[in-house]
């Protein structure tokens, strides 16, 4: 999986290249499952506009190289050690889970985005207005910071 | 035929919970603040995806919807946290995160 190539890899470049390739598996996996407009979205909201933003700043900053400090081993090990211990329980309480089928009449025009359209605007809606009021806090928060002084 | 009769849910559960598992291990294990930041991404993209799964599964839009307010709130959060990343570099010249130790309790 390219996933583990993202935190394992030294240059911070590799990492950002291969969280590209991460999030085109997981379109591919929306596309599986039937939620194609959905795969659009993530493939220009995410491969498209975070990553270039992530490759921008990685770039402007200079961190194109093994800048990063080392790590104690201790440190290492005992972060691997918690993961994997995160990984065992998270498994083993999914292991007791049944086998879950689609009980459903399974409806492929679900992730059409005519039938999105229909959930968003209409049980949705306040969440919506307020997820773009967020997005306007964002961008003015990200424009006041990025100022080079404040007055 | 659809991936959906074919592969039961809980290959995806299995698979959007290594994924979260590496993001963690990815915060846990990285000095670099951009590849924390990457891991949180792929922490979310882990979410999206076992939202997803259950929205097809379950035949239910309100999953997918979810999935969208999730990847406004990413991209905010990308935003306002690679704006501080360049207030933190600007000032002190690095990307490691114990330069901020004084945050600690």
């Amino acid at each position: 999986m390219f996933a583990l190539m993202v935190v394992l890899s030294k240059n911070p470049v590799h990492s950002v290249l291969y969280l590209v390739l991460t999030f085109f598996t997981i379109a591919g996996h929306y596309v599986l499952l039937n939620a194609q407009f959905l795969a659009a979205v993530h493939i220009i909201v995410y491969a498209g506009a975070i990553m270039v933003l992530f490759l921008f700043v990685i770039m402007l900053l200079n961190l194109n190289k093994e800048t990063e400090p080392h790590k104690s081993i201790w440190l290492k090990a005992s972060a691997a050690l918690a993961s994997g211990l995160l990984l065992i329980v998270l498994v083993g309480s999914l292991k007791g889970a049944e086998n879950i089928v689609a009980t459903n009449k399974f409806n492929p025009n679900i992730g059409l985005i005519e039938n999105l359209g229909k959930t968003l605007f209409g049980d949705f809606l306040l969440p919506f207005e307020v997820s773009s009021i967020l997005l306007l806090v964002a961008m003015v928060g990200a424009v006041m910071l990025g100022k080079r002084s404040i007055k | 035929m659809s991936a959906i009769e074919t592969i039961p849910l809980n290959w995806y559960l299995l698979l959007s919970t290594v994924l979260f598992v590496i993001g963690v291990l990815g915060v846990l294990f990285r000095r670099n603040a951009i590849i924390i930041f990457m891991s949180i991404e792929l922490m979310l993209n882990a979410v999206n995806l076992l939202l997803v799964a259950f929205s097809s599964y379950l035949s239910d839009g309100k999953g997918q919807v979810f999935v969208f307010f999730i990847m406004a709130v990413a991209a905010a959060e990308v935003a306002v946290g690679l704006a501080i990343l360049m207030m933190v570099y600007r000032n002190t010249k690095s990307s490691d995160i114990n330069i901020l130790n004084k945050l600690k309790w």
